[in-house]
């Protein structure tokens, strides 16, 4: 099992969710610096957290025209499983590798705090670790993850059970409240159309140990290496 | 040849720094402002004299890279 965390200048998580691969998969991945020619062979490809090339223009604009991501968007093709964690989700979307755009918190306000999601299917290599209707604890750390697509996307998505994770409460229940950013219908994940990219705002990486506050995001990453395995 | 690219958020999309410019319109005194939308200004300059191929171009990179379509029109004016 080889996986891969492409590092764009402004990455700034790609330690982080090196730990929590290697704490799953017994051998750390390969950082993959994206001025790199070549990828390498790669089971799964990992976009971290940060603030790739500063956001500049919109957040994730510029890194996902840069080179790595032509290839990136062509193993993607070819069915490699791709997750893209905060920054990394915004260059998935802004790759087009998955629908809708993040735009800025409704609160104009960076938000950093543990949130609850609830997993919306446990049907998924990245979501193998956890069951249906689960309600895990998990931080974010972001400003622009106000998730948006217009209705008529958000509907297919939903029907087609392309939702990964939602923010909601402790009970699991989606209020206003438990939005932490304004996203439409309290969406924090989504995949593609055949669930092997997903994008998630929130960062499982960073709940792997009771010393940082919990352990929800183990699964996480437990059923993904399983799952790849 | 030089353009000018307004790229702006499309209607239905939120914009909560127009909202809080609006407010701060608000109580500064300005009485009347209806709505504010906030949005970008790009200047280019280009090598290409012709306006047609120049609008092609431009046209190309608003979708590629300028714009997020998903969430933003533009508009582009050659001087």
């Amino acid at each position: 099992m080889k996986a891969a965390v492409i590092v764009f200048p402004g990455s700034n998580r790609e330690h982080d969710v090196a730990r929590a691969l290697t704490a799953s998969m017994g051998s750390p991945p390969r950082l993959v610096w994206h001025g790199e020619a070549e990828l390498g062979a790669a089971d799964l490809i990992v976009l971290p957290g940060g603030f790739a090339y500063g956001d500049y223009l919109r957040a994730g604009a510029i890194a996902a025209r840069s080179p790595v991501m032509r290839e990136v968007a062509a193993r993607a093709a070819r069915g490699v499983p791709v997750l893209g964690i905060c920054n990394g989700f915004q260059v998935l979307t802004e790759a087009g590798l998955l629908p809708g755009a993040l735009l800025p918190n409704a609160t104009l306000k960076f938000s950093c705090k543990f949130v609850h999601l609830r997993v919306e299917t446990g049907q998924s290599l990245f979501t193998a670790g956890y069951a249906a209707g689960q309600v895990i604890r998990v931080p974010i750390a972001h400003h622009d993850g106000n998730y948006f697509a217009d209705a008529d996307t958000l509907n297919r998505i939903e029907d087609k059970g392309h939702v990964a994770f939602r923010y909601c409460g402790e009970d699991g229940a989606l209020t206003p409240s438990s939005n932490p950013n304004g996203s439409a219908r309290s969406i924090a994940g989504v995949f593609n159309a055949t669930k092997t990219v997903l994008g998630l705002m929130p960062h499982p990486e960073n709940a792997i140990d009771p010393l940082a506050g919990g352990t929800d995001g183990k699964p996480f990453f437990d059923g993904l290496i399983k799952a790849l395995s | 040849m030089k353009a000018k690219v307004h790229i702006t958020l499309k209607r239905g999309v939120l914009d909560p720094q127009g909202k809080a410019v609006a407010h701060s319109l608000a109580s500064l005194g300005f009485a009347g402002v209806n709505e504010v939308r906030q949005g970008k200004f790009i200047e280019i300059e280009l090598a290409e004299t012709d306006p047609a191929k120049a609008r092609t171009k431009l046209d190309e990179m608003c979708r590629r890279l300028l714009a997020n379509t998903v969430i933003e029109d533009y508009a582009i004016e050659l001087a």
